[in-house]
């Protein structure tokens, strides 16, 4: 090696090959997806507002969506972030078994959360293409479900992967930014839910 | 060159591996022969070259466009080309620019530069940039597929609404710009992660983040703009779509809809859009400034918080484009406000960069000569930017070619001019071949030259009322000689190009030999041998200074202690870029290439049928899944070498 030598040499060979939250690359991989999805959504929600502000009346020539299943949605995913944050501890525990169980509990509310879904649709009393009002609606419930989808199927393959391999160290922590990810999902919801089913009601 | 030596203290010697280490290294970080190896390739380097030399083609392709413009429009009442055939041009002509030239390219210059600015031997997340060139490059490639088959889109390059819903424009041409829109968003809006990414934690040591050469501080802020400005036009462009092909209202009025909504969407992304392509070559300026000017850039702090301004401030300019709708004047006068303070930051950084031509001992190369046309061009877009930017003159010069020629200057002049400024600074980088000299003051005289006979006249046109986007106008207008000089221009524009492609054939092969330094820079990327091997440096370096080349200990020494068989980046804290851990990087893969192919029949599907966004999604799933699913070898290789938090 042509360097000089007086030079300082750092030798780096102790420290860790992976690590877990904003110190490590993924982190702000997943971090990126959330700020530009969050984006996304704020401008549907600005989308729904501005249409509002177009029309005398609100919600036009259609009833407010039912609460029921939005709210049991809300309350689903509120509930979710309990074995969810249980999971991300497995995780950074490096705790294998309990990683795994913790995911498959996760499914469960996703896959509860996906069903309360189709429930929802049917329920907002607007049609995507009746007018404005329901295609700001449908857009923002499509785009929090897409979100749903994504999470939920990203969350299948990590869970497969716990039970077959091939395993290192640094699977958990992909367990550990899948949850992150879905605290985003889940806290994205409250506001959308606001959007959704409060706002026709309230404002 | 020897004067430069005298007062640049030492030009460091080049980071090079002896012949073992150099197999070694050149094994983990590099890929496969043959064409799955290249399929397969991830390495910043070739994904940085692919996205210039594809956009560099779409920049023809969209030139050639520009230039049958001119020959319509060369005299009165010509019959060269209808008018469907020339909107499809127009709208054909800035598409191209605006998504498939200007931000790819700007981007695929960062992604070849920043890793090595920075001292690492990867981008962060190669395998999604690979990714995100193959997305960017089949969406370029559907849209002039359409174009041939006369299915261009023909609504202008911002898609109005109603002229582009369904009820004005049926058929496929605005669903064909809509997903090409998505195509173009989701490549930059991942290579935007990954340079963010990189140039946070993959620094190299002592690189704190007040020394961060300002191409990377260029760089960093485009990407942030990128993150919060394109999920506008993607939205909007989703929106579209729907209004088009499953009846949404959106932007249809009649069901509580508002065509106006569409120009909010998509201008809070289109102004944005205009900085997130001045930025980075604000960025090359400043490196290309610093080294033919052989002394440091004045005003370190004042040129990156200007930079930072800049990205804030230009979220809040879009109202600027609509000063031609029913929005409150007061509002109007808000957004008139902020698009004169954005001249704020411009003056400063211009103010810092005369401070260094005029103290340093200017080394009159190309590069220098496309920057110090900058100046000239961008000033005159910039005063008539200040002249549109009042609502009052707004009004008479709306949609003139008045606005064309303003935004020609400040998009040409302050970016299509530093970027040909920086092939010049980095084609020996990349190539390890200067470009000939001579050709290139030819290319840029005749391009400079040229550039203002084209677009000077314009503004005159545009104060006589030619209105843009027409495609023949009567013979006495008064319109005639002007509009001959211009297309003058754009034939010397023309052979200007083909001088500068001319002289990239020739001097790849026959070009002199052009070492490490050739222009004895100062950042890292000139530490590594031209061009650069597939590891990057030898060694990472560990940073002394801010001008590591530069100062006496501006490296100060080498890292240690990475395995030389596997990609293992040294991963650094945010700030102060003290060695933090290490990180496997991912392996040459095909996936991402088959991936993007998934998507684009994706894409294309969705245009046809609804159905195709729910049975194409699979083919998108299985790929993605192959992708992301690890190896049994790799992952041995990895708990060989694993050391737990």
């Amino acid at each position: 090696m042509s360097r000089r030598e007086a030079d300082e040499v750092i030798d780096v060979s102790a420290l860790p090959t992976y690590v877990y939250g904003h110190r490590g690359i993924i982190w702000w991989g997943t971090a990126g997806m959330i700020a530009i999805e969050s984006t996304v959504f704020a401008l549907a929600g600005f989308t729904y507002f501005y249409v509002r502000s177009r029309v005398d009346q609100w919600p036009p020539s259609a009833d407010a969506p039912d609460l029921l299943w939005g709210t049991l949605a809300l309350a689903i995913a509120l509930l979710s972030l309990i074995p969810n944050q249980w999971t991300k501890k497995a995780a950074e525990e490096e705790n294998r078994a309990k990683a795994r169980l913790g995911l498959f509990i996760c499914l469960g509310f996703a896959i509860g959360l996906l069903v309360v879904r189709v429930f929802e649709f049917s329920a907002l009393n607007v049609r995507w293409d009746t007018n404005a009002y329901g295609s700001a609606v449908w857009m923002l419930l499509g785009l929090h479900t897409a979100h749903l989808l994504t999470d939920f199927y990203d969350s299948v393959v990590l869970t497969a992967l716990t039970v077959t391999g091939p395993w290192e160290g640094k699977r958990f922590v992909d367990v550990s930014e899948n949850a992150m990810y879905w605290y985003f999902v889940v806290i994205a919801w409250v506001p959308i839910y606001g959007m959704i089913y409060l706002a026709p009601r309230l404002l | 060159m020897a004067a430069a030596r005298a007062r640049v203290p030492r030009s460091a010697p080049a980071i090079e591996a002896d012949g073992d280490l150099h197999a070694r290294l050149s094994r983990a970080w590099g890929r496969e022969g043959g064409v799955a190896g290249w399929f397969s390739d991830i390495d910043h380097k070739t994904s940085g070259v692919r996205f210039i030399v594809t956009a560099f083609g779409f920049f023809v392709a969209g030139g050639i466009l520009a230039a049958l413009m001119r020959l319509q429009l060369s005299r009165p009442e010509n019959t060269l080309i209808g008018p469907d055939l020339y909107n499809q041009i127009f709208t054909m002509h800035g598409t191209t620019m605006m998504f498939l030239f200007a931000v790819p390219m700007m981007l695929g210059v960062g992604v070849y530069i920043v890793p090595l600015m920075v001292g690492a031997r990867n981008i962060a997340f190669p395998r999604m940039v690979a990714f995100a060139y193959w997305v960017f490059l089949f969406g370029g490639l559907m849209l002039y597929t359409a174009f041939f088959f006369n299915a261009g889109p023909d609504a202008g390059w911002f898609s109005y609404t109603p002229l582009a819903g369904p009820e004005f424009t049926p058929g496929k041409r605005s669903d064909f710009w809509a997903q090409l829109i998505t195509y173009t968003e989701v490549s930059a809006l991942l290579v935007s992660i990954a340079l963010i990414t990189t140039i946070f934690k993959l620094r190299a040591p002592g690189m704190t983040i007040n020394r961060m050469p300002h191409f990377v501080w260029a760089m960093l802020v485009t990407s942030f703009v990128v993150v919060f400005a394109m999920p506008a036009v993607m939205f909007a462009s989703t929106s579209l779509i729907t209004d088009r092909l499953v009846g949404t209202h959106f932007f249809n009025p009649a069901e509580g809809g508002d065509a106006l909504l569409w120009q909010h969407l998509f201008w809070f992304f289109g102004h944005p859009e205009v900085y997130l392509i001045f930025l980075p070559a604000l960025g090359m300026i400043s490196m290309i400034i610093g080294t033919f000017s052989r002394r440091p850039v004045f005003g370190y702090p004042g040129l990156v918080i200007a930079q930072i301004a800049t990205g804030f401030f230009s979220f809040g300019l879009w109202v600027h484009h609509m000063f031609a709708t029913q929005l409150p004047e007061v509002g109007k006068a808000f957004f008139t406000a902020a698009s004169l303070l954005i001249a704020l930051p411009t003056a400063l950084q211009i103010f810092c960069w005369i401070a260094t031509l005029w103290t340093g001992r200017l080394n009159f190369k190309t590069p220098l000569l496309f920057v110090l046309a900058f100046f000239v061009i961008l000033v005159i877009g910039g005063l008539t930017g200040i002249m549109l930017g009042s609502v009052a003159l707004d009004l008479q010069i709306h949609d003139t070619y008045f606005v064309v020629a303003h935004l020609h200057y400040v998009l040409i002049g302050g970016a299509v001019f530093p970027l040909f400024g920086a092939f010049y600074y980095w084609f020996p980088k990349i190539t390890g071949r200067m470009l000939s000299e001579t050709l290139g003051r030819w290319n840029f005289w005749l391009f400079f030259v040229g550039f203002n006979v084209t677009f000077f006249p314009m503004h005159n046109l545009g104060l006589q009322g030619m209105p843009r986007r027409v495609y023949t106008y009567p013979a006495d207008m008064g319109w005639n000689v002007l509009n001959a000089i211009a297309s003058v221009g754009a034939a010397m524009i023309a052979v200007s190009m083909l001088l500068f492609v001319v002289n990239v054939a020739v001097s790849y092969r026959r070009g002199a030999r052009a070492g490490a330094n050739p222009w004895s820079a100062s950042s890292l990327e000139w530490a590594t041998p031209s061009p650069p091997p597939p590891y990057n440096f030898a060694a990472i370096p560990v940073l002394g200074g801010r001008e590591p080349l530069w100062e006496e200990k501006g490296i100060a020494g080498r890292v240690e202690g990475l395995d030389v068989d596997t990609p293992m980046a040294l991963v650094t804290t945010l700030v102060d870029a003290k060695p933090d851990h290490r990180s496997i990087q991912p392996t040459p893969t095909p996936w991402p290439f088959l991936s993007a192919v998934a998507l684009t029949m994706f894409f294309v599907g969705s245009i046809f049928s609804p159905w195709a966004v729910v049975w194409l999604s699979i083919p998108v799933t299985i790929a993605v899944t192959i992708w992301f699913w690890p190896r049994e070898q790799e992952t041995q290789e990895h708990l060989a070498l694993e050391r737990r938090p």
